[in-house]
């Protein structure tokens, strides 16, 4: 067993745990904690077999940003969390037989049997100066560039659906209206000359 | 050459495209006057056409002008075969049209009574009909001038048409559209024979053209058909063919339209089904020949149907009350006398009664328009009498035509008449003594009711009321004009006519006679001139029989109703059950009322109660929607609207294809 | 050596583990949403072990824009969530059957 072997299973392990964490865990920060420890170890995994570039997105987008998210979401509510659990044990014998069941099954589909090193032999390493985000960025704009337009009209669109879905107008709040304060003329709207009767006399003491 | 027919074919089809579309523009004396030269130039050229056969050295014409399409190497083409059998129809349609038109104008003059006030219909209804009489002209042109088979099925639909369209005229009128109905749907029945006489023509010879069709006969004699267990094959296609011309000839059974086609106006009356469309069917056998004389059955079927129509359609005739419908059931009965010459293969005869027929039958309807005008549109016979004083010309001529009709020795009836009886008789195919039997029998009853109807209508005591009595005039000009010219040839054509058209060569392009069935040339052998055949012809039972029909007429109708006006009545009185089947049609109306009509709406019935309503709405489309709403109403329980359900489903369908795919 | 096959069982139990969070935690939407970012987090490694093993460079294309797509839903998912919350003071599912039939 190589050293990169030993890597492999020591983060594979942590992953594996950190995701079962996320899955069982009363309290929905540690939870997202524990996501976060997940991709972390699955960065590192993918950095084993030369994704550099999708390994550090990984870390930077989806810890730094997604899970950040999730962490600040679920901070902001105020849930009930006891009530979120009920039923969590009842469920605990089916979730786990239903887990079990499906990863006998993928482990009988792409076990050593079929993905082995016989049918996949590892490939030789990448030369020192090549550079994963290059190959990735060739591809990504020539061959795959309509895709990768869409993509970011995607995230547009995401930008602006999660705008508009948590933007609210508090009647209470007071606010300026800049295209009124444009249009303001001169003359009657900036000064108004106001008649009144004048005072009566007033007593002196 | 071409052009000539060509101007013969579309010169009333140009006037009834005017007189149709432009009505209201050009007026009634535009539209009467450019239909009327559109006719007149097409009898005209006709004519012309005659005389070049008579006296130049015209050869007979066979072309086609314009080729509509190729399927199959089958042509479907127009074109005209214009030999001395056309060129004589072409003369009397044309003939009798111009007459037609020229009367219309007499007759149609006041049309806006026959209409309801103010009916939207109504409006321009006189440049409507003569619209619809000269585009009639044209599709007559078409039938008879056709060297195909599917032109001539254009022609024989488009006089149909024309005639559905004329019948049903005033089509305010309850009668009229019932009567167009009936028209139409019996010629239905008929012209579905003839599609499929057609068909089969197209379907065993690869051809429609006359020529080819006439050319391949001979060699397809022997073909059998595996009909009815196995039929000759020209017997069946003239079968068929036959029963086209039985509806539109109106031969038994199909004939029950045309008493009833008497709802329309007179003159179409004359025209269309005592002149020509009915002939049609004459035309068409005649054309036949070359074919039908390959089949003695169905020469045979012919002269059955031919002289059982003759007898019996006669004998309806004596009991009818309305003067238009005793010549309409004289119509019938002539055109069995015609049909039966054709069974006989006396082709030339039926041809020489088909001419002689038009002109006094035209005469005789003519005439009784004439009449009908002068007394308001009253067609009742038992309401006439004496109108011989007031309307002389009309008297004259209808005397004139009745006298030809019975075939009174001299008239041009009595030469055609006589030649079919003498034909027949000398015919060998099947049924042929049981035709002679009828056919002379008929000339007793011909006689009989053409005289009931003349002395009734013309002599005795005036029995209209005292109003019509008083304005009882002669028609005018345009109505006694085509009368007598009418009249001329009814008298004089067969005695020129006989010659030619029985003995010479008349027609002997035209027509072909098998020489074992030519019961014309065996008569030819005796015939010595028009003097010896008159003379010749008072020897025999007809003449006898036709006189002995005149004389009971004459002594019941003249001399006894002096002394008894309700002899009439009193005769059909006491002839009982007889008078009640002749007054019953034989119950071919109710049968058909009852059976077929009755019948169709029955089985509509069904289809629409079960059928439709049960079935297709309450079963199929509402039953349909009924049963998916039930279905989705206990289905939607399975939507609990809970997110996990739907996560656990797609899972548990996950894992279920997972273990599809690990275990296979 | 490395197999193919080590991460793509890896894969598979981390598929299975969110597939068992999903059963578990079936009432707290939040946990819903992040059991799916672990199922896609596992079928990235899919593509990301076979995109070496092949050599092709189109499986890590697949796996970002796979990123891409769970970035926007995450983040649409959450403005919703938050929004529930506004509306009804829970992200209990029991408490959304609005779609029952």
């Amino acid at each position: 067993m190589g050293f990169e072997k030993f890597l492999f299973y020591c983060f594979a392990a942590i992953t594996v745990v950190a995701a079962g964490m996320v899955v069982t865990r009363r309290n929905p920060v540690h939870a997202v904690l524990y996501l976060v420890l997940a991709f972390v170890s699955s960065a590192v995994l993918w950095l084993l077999i030369e994704a550099e570039f999708l390994g550090i997105v990984l870390v930077l987008v989806y810890v730094g940003a997604v899970m950040v998210l999730f962490l600040f979401v679920v901070m902001m509510l105020d849930v009930d969390l006891a009530a979120l659990r009920a039923g969590f044990v009842r469920f605990l014998p089916i979730g786990g037989l239903v887990a079990a069941a499906m990863a006998v099954q993928i482990f009988l589909v792409v076990g050593p049997a079929n993905f082995g090193l016989e049918a996949f032999p590892k490939p030789p390493a990448a030369p020192a100066e090549y550079s994963n985000t290059e190959a990735l960025g060739l591809a990504l704009y020539t061959e795959h560039l309509y895709p990768f337009e869409i993509a970011a009209v995607i995230l547009l669109v995401a930008i602006v659906a999660a705008i508009r879905l948590t933007l609210r107008r508090r009647p209470d709040t007071k606010y300026i209206d800049p295209s009124a304060q444009v249009q303001v003329k001169k003359g009657p709207d900036r000064v108004r000359l106001v008649k009144m009767p004048a005072e009566g006399k007033v007593e002196t003491p | 050459m071409e052009n000539l027919y060509l101007t013969i074919v579309l010169a009333p089809l140009v006037g009834s495209i005017v007189a149709g579309f432009f009505g209201a523009r050009i007026g009634r004396a535009g539209a009467h006057w450019v239909c009327i030269l559109g006719v007149g130039l097409s009898a005209a050229l006709s004519l012309s056409v005659v005389a070049g056969f008579l006296w130049g050295d015209l050869e007979p014409f066979n072309e086609a002008v314009y080729t509509w399409a190729v399927s199959d190497g089958v042509r479907f083409e127009i074109g005209f075969l214009v030999d001395r059998l056309t060129a004589s129809m072409m003369a009397v349609v044309t003939f009798v049209s111009l007459m037609v038109h020229i009367y219309t104008i007499g007759y149609m003059a006041d049309d806006d009574h026959n209409w309801p006030h103010e009916s939207l219909a109504g409006r321009h209804s006189y440049q409507r009909f003569f619209s619809y009489i000269s585009l009639f002209t044209f599709s007559m042109l078409m039938l008879v001038m056709s060297n195909n088979f599917l032109q001539l099925f254009f022609g024989w639909e488009a006089v149909g048409l024309v005639s559905y369209l004329l019948i049903g005229f005033w089509s305010t009128r309850e009668s009229a559209i019932f009567a167009n109905m009936k028209a139409f749907i019996v010629n239905r029945v008929g012209d579905f024979g003839f599609i499929l006489g057609i068909a089969a023509i197209a379907a065993y010879f690869g051809s429609l053209d006359y020529a080819e069709v006439f050319a391949a006969a001979p060699g397809l004699a022997d073909v059998e058909v595996a009909l009815f267990g196995g039929v000759s094959l020209l017997t069946l296609i003239g079968v068929l063919l036959f029963i086209g011309a039985m509806g539109k000839s109106a031969q038994m059974p199909l004939h029950v339209w045309l008493p009833d086609s008497m709802e329309g106006p007179t003159p179409i009356s004359a025209l269309i089904h005592a002149a020509t469309m009915v002939t049609a069917g004459i035309f068409m056998v005649a054309r036949m020949s070359p074919l039908y004389e390959l089949s003695e059955t169905a020469l045979s079927f012919i002269l059955i149907v031919g002289a059982t129509t003759a007898f019996l359609m006669g004998l309806i005739g004596l009991v009818q009350n309305d003067i238009k419908r005793v010549v309409a059931y004289s119509t019938l009965s002539q055109l069995g006398y015609m049909v039966a010459a054709l069974g006989a293969s006396a082709y030339a005869a039926g041809i020489f009664h088909l001419m002689t027929h038009a002109f006094f039958k035209a005469l005789l309807f003519l005439a009784a328009g004439s009449v009908i005008i002068a007394l308001h549109h009253n067609q009742d016979i038992r309401t006439m009498g004496g109108i011989r004083r007031y309307m002389p010309i009309t008297w004259l001529t209808a005397l004139i035509g009745s006298l030809a009709l019975i075939g009174f020795p001299g008239f041009s009836g009595f030469f055609s008449k006589d030649a079919i009886i003498e034909a027949v008789g000398a015919s060998h195919v099947f049924g042929a003594t049981y035709a002679w039997v009828l056919l002379t029998v008929g000339v007793f009853v011909t006689a009989l009711y053409s005289f009931r109807m003349y002395f009734l209508v013309f002599h005795g005591q005036p029995r209209m009321d005292e109003h019509a009595r008083a304005h009882l005039h002669e028609s005018p000009w345009v109505v006694t004009v085509p009368l007598i010219l009418l009249a001329i040839p009814s008298i004089f054509i067969g005695w020129y006519a006989v010659e030619p058209m029985l003995f010479g060569d008349w027609l002997a392009g035209a027509i072909h006679v098998a020489h074992e069935h030519d019961t014309l040339a065996h008569m030819a052998e005796h015939y010595h001139g028009q003097w010896a055949f008159i003379l010749h012809g008072m020897t025999m039972p007809p003449f006898f029989l036709a006189m002995g029909g005149l004389a009971v007429a004459a002594w019941v109708y003249w001399w006894l109703q002096r002394r008894n006006p309700d002899i009439d009545a009193e005769l059909q009185r006491r002839a009982g059950p007889l008078a009640a089947i002749l007054e019953n049609k034989y119950g071919f109306d109710d049968f058909n009322q009852r059976v077929f009509a009755g019948g169709s709406r029955g089985i509509g019935q069904v289809l629409w109660q079960t059928g439709d309503r049960r079935l297709i709405d309450d079963g199929l489309v509402n039953g349909s929607a009924r049963t998916v709403g039930q279905l989705a109403a206990r289905v939607r329980h399975i939507q609990t609207g809970f997110l996990y359900h739907y996560a656990i489903a797609m899972i548990v369908g996950l894992i279920v294809l997972l273990t599809v795919f690990v275990t296979l | 050596m490395i197999t193919l096959a080590d991460y793509l069982i890896l894969g598979g139990i981390l598929f299975a583990i969110a597939v068992a969070g999903i059963f578990l935690n079936r009432k707290n939407v939040i946990l819903l949403l992040m059991c799916i970012e672990l199922m896609l987090l596992a079928v990235n490694m899919n593509f990301v072990a076979f995109s070496h093993f092949l050599q092709d460079m189109a499986g890590q294309v697949f796996v970002f824009f796979i990123l891409t797509v769970a970035a926007a839903e995450a983040a649409i998912g959450l403005a919703i969530l938050v929004v529930l919350f506004r509306n009804r003071r829970t992200i209990d599912v029991e408490d959304m059957d609005l779609l029952k039939g």
